[in-house]
C-alpha cells in the first residue's frame, strides 16, 4: 500500500513538474514575444536574410532565453516522465494541467483578457484530450 | 474588436496544428524503441538523441517552436493555445483515415468538444487590446507614440 501511494506520489509528481516547467516556459515566451510584437516588423529585407532581424530581435530578448531554458528542460523531463508513468496517463493529465495553468497565468502574468468564451474553450479543450486519451 | 487574420498568420496556426502533432507522436515512436530512461540510465537519453523518429520528431518541434513563436508575436497566449491543442484532433483523424484504426464514441466526442473550443476562440479577438499600446493597424506611425 505505501510502495502503492509512493509510487503514485512520484508519477503525478512528475506530471505537475512537468506542466509547471511548460507553464513557466509558455508565459515567458509568450510575454517575450508580446514585448517584440509582430515578427514581421523586425524583418530587415526581403528573402531569407531578412530573418536575421526577427532571429536576432528574439534571441536577445532575456525573457525568451529563461522561457525557452524551461522549455528545453521541460522537454527532457516529459521524455523521464514518459518512462514512469504510462503515456495514457502522462499526456492528457499533462495537457490539460498545462492549459489550465496557461489560462490563468495568461490573464495573471500577461493580463490577457481571458473571457467567458476563452475559459470555454479552456474547459472543452481540457475534457476533450482526456477523451480522445482514452 | 475582431481581427481578420492575414492568410500567411491562417498558415503559421495551421503548421502550429500539423508539426506539433506530427512531431509528438514520432518522438513517442522513437522513445518506446529506446526504452525506459530513469536516473541510473540517463545516458540512454543520449542514445535517443539518435534515433530516426526522435530526431525526425525534433525537427517538426522546432519548426512547431519557430511558427508558435511567430503566431504569439501577434496574437494571445489564450488565442494560440487551442490551435495547439487542434493538433489531438489532427492524430486521431489521421488515425481514423489513414490507418483505418476504430475510433471509440469517447474520442469521436473529444474531437468534436476541442472543435468547439477552436471555433469559441477563432470567434473571438485575437489579441488584448491595451489603451496604451498602440493599435496595430497604426503600427505606420508607432514610431511617435513610443
Amino acid at each position: 500500500m505505501t510502495l502503492h501511494s509512493s509510487e503514485l506520489l512520484r508519477q503525478w509528481s512528475s506530471i505537475v513538474g512537468v506542466a509547471a516547467l511548460a507553464i513557466a516556459g509558455e508565459v515567458l515566451i509568450a510575454s517575450a514575444m508580446r514585448d517584440l510584437g509582430d515578427l514581421d516588423n523586425h524583418r530587415t529585407g526581403p528573402g531569407l536574410k531578412g530573418f536575421l532581424g526577427p532571429v536576432k530581435a528574439v534571441l536577445s530578448s532575456p525573457k525568451f532565453l529563461i522561457g525557452a531554458f524551461c522549455m528545453a528542460f521541460n522537454f527532457f523531463a516529459m521524455l523521464w516522465a514518459l518512462s514512469i508513468v504510462d503515456l495514457s496517463l502522462a499526456a492528457p493529465a499533462i495537457a490539460s494541467l498545462t492549459y489550465i495553468g496557461n489560462a490563468i497565468c495568461a490573464k495573471l502574468v500577461l493580463g490577457e483578457n481571458v473571457d467567458r468564451r476563452r475559459w470555454l474553450a479552456v474547459l472543452f479543450v481540457c475534457f476533450g484530450v482526456v477523451l480522445i486519451s482514452r | 474588436m475582431k481581427h481578420a487574420l492575414k492568410p500567411s498568420q491562417y498558415a503559421i496556426l495551421i503548421t502550429i496544428m500539423l508539426t506539433a502533432s506530427v512531431g509528438d507522436t514520432l518522438l513517442s515512436r522513437g522513445m518506446a524503441q529506446v526504452g525506459q530512461v530513469d536516473l541510473h540510465h540517463l545516458g540512454l537519453l543520449w542514445k535517443a538523441l539518435f534515433n530516426p523518429f526522435v530526431i525526425s520528431g525534433i525537427v517538426l518541434l522546432i519548426g512547431f517552436f519557430a511558427s508558435y513563436m511567430t503566431a504569439l508575436s501577434w496574437a494571445d497566449l489564450t488565442f494560440v493555445m487551442p490551435a495547439t491543442a487542434f493538433g489531438y484532433v489532427v492524430v486521431a483523424l489521421l488515425s481514423r483515415f489513414w490507418l483505418h484504426e476504430h475510433l471509440s464514441l469517447y474520442r469521436w466526442a473529444g474531437i468534436l468538444l476541442i472543435v468547439c473550443a477552436v471555433g469559441f476562440v477563432a470567434g473571438g479577438p485575437s489579441r488584448t487590446e491595451n489603451p496604451e499600446e498602440p493599435h496595430e493597424l497604426g503600427l505606420m506611425d508607432s514610431g511617435a507614440g513610443r
